[in-house]
């Protein structure tokens, strides 16, 4: 069985174990994903599932989607997202559903998702530097300060932290643990938070 | 109901009595102790409430051996076993921080008959 799915962020809060502990949990709404294609190293170079999820309007998609669902004889859906397999795996067929029972509670995940975008951002926010004196004068409160030394080596060494873009890329997070599946609701609990903005496409797949 | 609505919408109490700030509670906890379990109850007057939804904690304020004591639970907590509202006080502010500068009979909130 494939232990991944893709799904989208809802929120977070907190909730009460059995023993009255109080635990911080992400909900990711992930609804049946479909099987559209199937991958395998001899045609294609690499095993994979290829899935469609997400409900949409047939005239949303462009012509090269509108014609893999075609293929498949299947319902457009609004994102199509590869899953990767280790072996190739005989088990699912296009059309076939891969749902949130895939986890069970207590399983360790690694999720992948999009950081929300912080713009042009400082080095403060950026690399955690410190901020200098705001008072006695101070004109550098929150400036970068040196980046480097004078005429030897008479260049900004490579990788100095700056200034720049900051957010808005792939962020994994390595562990966390499954701490409840809403199977009647396609919900899935995980511990502690989740890269990415609510509603954002996350992927949850086994650690 | 949205979805994060449906998560916590089992974790929420329904044997919750309604009670203010001002009101004498007896607050009944669990307590476990190496698979032994037993209630201890916490009895005093609620002094604030505090955030909503699951969140939600109360402040209970007593004067144990003239030291004055509280403790802060969340309402929809499972280690709370129940809550008895022992009578209803009658206060004019919504956060009762006033009592802890008072002592002795002034300590008091005027209580309805």
């Amino acid at each position: 069985m494939v232990q991944a799915i893709y799904g989208k962020k809802v929120g977070s809060t907190q909730i009460y174990d059995e023993r009255g502990n109080v635990l911080c949990v992400t909900a990711i709404e992930a609804e049946p994903c479909k099987v559209v294609q199937i991958k395998n190293v001899t045609s294609d170079g690499y095993n994979a599932l290829k899935v469609g999820f997400g409900a949409t309007k047939e005239n949303r998609l462009n012509k090269p989607k509108k014609g893999e669902f075609a293929k498949a004889k299947l319902e457009p859906a609004k994102y199509l997202k590869e899953i990767r397999l280790a072996d190739f795996n005989n088990e699912y067929k296009i059309g076939d559903n891969i749902d949130v029972s895939v986890f069970n509670v207590g399983d360790v995940v690694k999720i992948t998702g999009i950081s929300k975008g912080r713009g042009f951002a400082g080095v403060i926010k950026r690399y955690h530097f410190h901020r200098g004196p705001v008072t006695h004068g101070s004109h550098s409160i929150r400036k970068t300060g040196s980046i480097g030394m004078c005429s030897t080596p008479k260049k900004v060494m490579k990788g100095k932290k700056m200034p720049g873009r900051m957010g808005g890329e792939r962020v994994t997070i390595p562990g966390t643990k499954i701490i409840d599946v809403l199977a009647e609701q396609n919900l899935i609990l995980v511990k502690g938070s989740v890269p990415g903005a609510k509603g954002s496409v996350v992927y949850i797949r086994k650690a | 109901m949205n979805n994060l609505e449906k998560v916590e919408s089992k974790y929420y109490k329904t044997d919750v009595p309604d009670f203010k700030p001002g009101d004498k509670v007896k607050v009944n906890i669990r307590i476990s102790e190496e698979n032994k379990e037993r209630i201890q109850t916490f009895m005093g007057i609620v002094i604030k409430r505090q955030g909503g939804g699951l969140n939600e904690t109360f402040t209970v304020r007593k004067i144990s051996f003239n030291i004055g004591v509280e403790r802060t639970f969340l309402i929809n907590s499972p280690i709370i076993n129940s809550i008895e509202k022992v009578n209803t006080g009658i206060v004019r502010r919504a956060k009762l921080y006033y009592l802890r500068d008072k002592i002795g009979k002034k300590s008091r909130v005027k209580i309805e008959e």
